[in-house]
């Protein structure tokens, strides 16, 4: 099996480069092995190995249709593709609890608590525990006093705050993040990031998929490049921005690739 | 229009008078097309989110096949009932023809399809834009489906009103497994149906315009319950 950083120019643990996992004796938790995904006559995803380890905090980034959501997906289990996919949640082929917040989270048209409750519920949380889970989870991002309002009544960043609450109230070990800010406002933004670092801080497992290089920068400790369904780097987050990179990543980073 | 202009007179007296005989038709009426309503929501909703949610083969024919029954006619299905409930019928036995509770089965076979086919199309549509979502918190097919049933319990509301349209206002079900019996299967279909046979052309557009009041009342009653339950939605779009 091939390493976690590929690309025919790819840099990482293939050629000398630091690996793109900063913990690399962390157990895995998710591997993708020679992993393909199409969509019709669509390739989104080529040939991709990818390991994912407890306390990594992943950024996944490059231009729109390079295939960030897709890989998301396919890791969450959500998508079945060609290749491997290895899961380690406590024990060989266990699913690690898991949870995963999209860019516009659905709300069902019922009162924040209620959302809660229902998460809980699909989560199968023994009844007895649910009211004090979901209270002690809208109680972290700040939701509590709303509890009796109807979800979807709350502001952009509000709802957003409330799907963080519904992932973090099932304990995941990995919290996967679609683009969560992209279509919030600056406030809002800088609420839910310092939500992601909190709960990354505690352990939990993040990745995210971002366009927004200066967020990857401060959550993340690994970012994955991504270009036409391939991963061309997987780098520490502190080389990927301070080291040569190759030239579709560099030009990505420089802003001469449209997004 | 003399004619028309004696038809909205004839309703107000109707009405002002409170006419006994036609009360007891509105009331049969309600009764039956509810009824019918009633039953064809709690198998149609489960139905139409159930083919919303699963895929088999030839899922695509049970669709077209259930679009089809859309165009129902109320006299086949009246027709159907009737070979179904007649005394040499499988189901004769039931001793129900000519029965309000017949009446019932007709309009609620000629209504099942509508509930079906169009919670189907909307519970499919909102599973397209965010079955992922709920799968990806742990929802089975059928646990998303009837998540999307409490959602979209606005909307659903609208199918069952169309349905309860449909049944209150066919007269080919009713006529041939009710018979129309003054005082027992009479709704106020049929007595329209009744009244145009004998020629009184004015009560029977009268009993027209009172059979669309009654409707228009309900949806009314309906639509304000609409309008609070998602007065909050309202103001934050």
């Amino acid at each position: 099996m091939r390493g976690p950083t590929r690309g025919a120019e790819g840099r990482g643990a293939g050629d000398g480069a630091p690996s793109g996992s900063p913990r690399t004796s962390a157990p895995p938790l998710i591997e993708l092995q020679h992993a393909s995904v199409s969509f019709g006559a669509v390739q989104a995803l080529r040939d991709v190995n990818f390991v994912l380890r407890r306390g990594d905090r992943v950024a996944l980034i490059g231009a729109n249709g390079c295939g960030k959501t897709t890989l998301l997906r396919l890791l969450h289990g959500q998508l079945r593709g060609s290749g491997e996919r290895l899961v380690q949640g406590g024990a060989p082929g266990r699913e690690p609890t898991q949870a995963m917040l999209f860019q516009r989270p659905f709300l069902l048209r019922l009162s924040v608590w209620s959302n809660l409750l229902v998460a809980l519920w699909l989560a199968r949380l023994p009844p007895q525990a649910r009211k004090e889970r979901a209270r002690l989870a809208l109680d972290r991002v700040g939701l509590l006093a709303q509890r009796d309002r109807p979800a979807r009544v709350l502001s952009g960043g509000q709802q957003q705050r409330l799907a963080l609450a519904r992932a973090w109230a099932v304990r995941p070990q990995v919290l996967f993040l679609d683009e969560p800010t992209a279509s919030l406002d600056p406030g809002a933004k800088q609420e839910v990031e310092a939500l992601i670092t909190e709960f990354a801080d505690e352990g939990m497992t993040v990745v995210m998929s971002t366009h927004n290089l200066g967020q990857a920068k401060r959550i993340a400790t690994r970012v994955v490049y991504l270009d036409a369904g391939r991963i061309e780097c997987d780098l520490p987050t502190h080389w990927f921005f301070n080291q040569p990179l190759p030239t579709a990543a560099e030009q990505f980073v420089k802003g001469e690739l449209p997004w | 229009m003399d004619t028309f202009a004696q038809s909205a007179r004839t309703a107000l007296e109707l009405i002002v008078r409170a006419d006994h005989e036609l009360w007891q038709v509105v009331r049969l009426s309600l009764a039956v097309s509810g009824s019918a309503c009633a039953l064809a929501a709690g198998l149609g909703l489960l139905a139409g989110a159930w083919l919303a949610a699963v895929r088999f083969p030839g899922r695509r024919a049970v669709v077209t096949g259930l679009n089809t029954l859309l165009a129902l006619p109320p006299v086949v299905v009246g027709l159907a009932v009737y070979l179904l409930l007649s005394r040499s019928g499988p189901l004769g036995e039931l001793g129900i023809l000519f029965t309000p509770s017949a009446m019932v089965i007709a309009q609620c076979i000629l209504v099942l399809p509508i509930v079906t086919a169009l919670t189907r199309q909307l519970i499919g549509d909102a599973m397209h834009g965010n079955g992922e979502q709920l799968r990806s918190m742990g929802a089975s097919t059928l646990a998303c489906a009837l998540l999307l049933l409490v959602h979209e319990r606005v909307a659903l509301v609208t199918i069952l009103l169309t349905a309860f349209g449909r049944a209150i206002s066919e007269v080919g079900a009713v006529m041939i497994v009710g018979g129309n019996i003054d005082g027992i299967t009479r709704v106020m279909t049929t007595t329209i149906a009744l009244e145009t046979s004998k020629g009184d052309l004015p009560l029977a557009l009268g009993l027209g315009i009172v059979l669309l009041g009654v409707v228009g009342l309900i949806n009314a009653a309906i639509g304000f319950a609409q309008r609070w339950q998602t007065r909050g939605e309202g103001r934050a779009a």
